[in-house]
């Protein structure tokens, strides 16, 4: 892996520069808004890779939780199961689904849930678990200060405000102060219980993830209506620049975590070898 | 226009500042794991 690095990373920002020129060059110019639009490219994609991340957060969290216990790791298996079968029956059983839902969507939603559940599960260690839970929340903060930026940088010529307390971008800001608590726990405590602490504050944070995810859908607000799914629509073109752009980020997003795990494992590495050498040789550490 | 540079630049400004600041600690690990007397 680590000579493929090189390789990964030149790869990557050559994506992110195809996917910067497709935003600028490519894209169509909206008719109303003009090239501030364009600001979208950068926002919606980042807002996903957040999201994306949060929810990898909160299953590490949860498997960080469950797994110690023979009981709790059959019931997280159980639950990641049913969530998959509940999807699939239900999107194709309800017709029609609520909010104009497309059935293929809910359920590949589904089967995604279980398959990062049981992809974490056999990948990760209980150590494993812990250290992705720090760097998925400490890369989606990164990613969701972007969202918070770039919001009202698009807000200000196109609403004539920079930002209003309304559900979407209250509780974006809510959720954002979530993570930021929970890497500042992280840092800040000293206790041996705190990747517990942490990971029981992960699994109710992540609750805020459906409220700004859905708030736009169950509450009236200022913010745009969904451009996908949800009964929303938008230009061949665009989309095809705004998923060129979610695949770039991702990318990019998967690099930096990778280096993020590689540099917490030599961290940790390193602590419990200098607590190892204090114990066998106190005058090593002078 | 003004606020599509900006937005663009902030983006890269936050995303340059974590990986400085990741290049940092990186450094400081460095340090800390040749300082130990086995090493790893």
């Amino acid at each position: 892996m680590r000579r493929a690095f090189p390789i990964l990373a030149v790869a990557t920002l050559a994506f992110l520069g195809y996917a910067f020129y497709a935003a600028w060059f490519v894209a169509p110019t909206e008719q109303t808004m003009g090239n501030v639009q364009r600001i979208f490219y950068y926002h919606v994609p980042s807002a996903w890779t957040a999201f994306l991340l949060f929810f990898l957060n909160f299953v590490a969290s949860v498997q960080y939780l469950l797994r110690p216990s023979e009981v709790g790791d059959k019931i997280g298996k159980a639950v990641a199961l049913g969530i998959a079968a509940l999807t699939c029956v239900g999107a194709f059983l309800i017709k029609p689904l609520p909010y104009e839902l497309e059935p293929g969507a809910v359920a590949t939603t589904g089967i995604m849930i279980a398959g990062i559940y049981f992809l974490v599960r056999g990948f990760f260690s209980e150590r494993g678990t812990d250290i992705l839970a720090l760097v998925s929340a400490e890369v989606g903060v990164v990613f969701c200060t972007v969202v918070l930026v770039t919001g009202p940088l698009w807000a200000r010529p196109v609403w004539g405000i920079w930002w209003t307390w309304d559900v979407r971008l209250t509780s974006t800001l809510v959720l954002w102060l979530i993570y930021v608590s929970y890497l500042m726990l992280r840092k800040l405590s000293t206790s041996g219980e705190t990747p517990k602490l942490a990971a029981a504050l992960a699994v109710f944070g992540a609750l805020d993830m459906p409220l700004v995810y859905f708030s736009i859908w169950f509450f009236r607000t200022q913010h745009p209506q969904p451009v996908i799914g949800g009964g929303g629509s938008i230009d061949p073109r665009m989309l095809r620049v705004l998923l060129i752009n979610w695949l770039a980020f991702l990318c990019f997003a998967s690099l930096v975590c990778w280096l993020r795990f590689q540099l917490e494992t030599m961290k940790r590495d390193v602590e419990e070898t200098q607590a190892l050498e204090a114990l066998l040789e106190p005058g090593a550490l002078r | 226009m003004n606020y599509l540079y900006a937005a663009y630049a902030a983006a890269w400004m936050i995303h340059g500042s974590y990986l400085g600041l990741m290049w940092k600690r990186y450094r400081e690990v460095k340090r800390e794991r040749d300082a130990l007397s086995g090493g790893l």
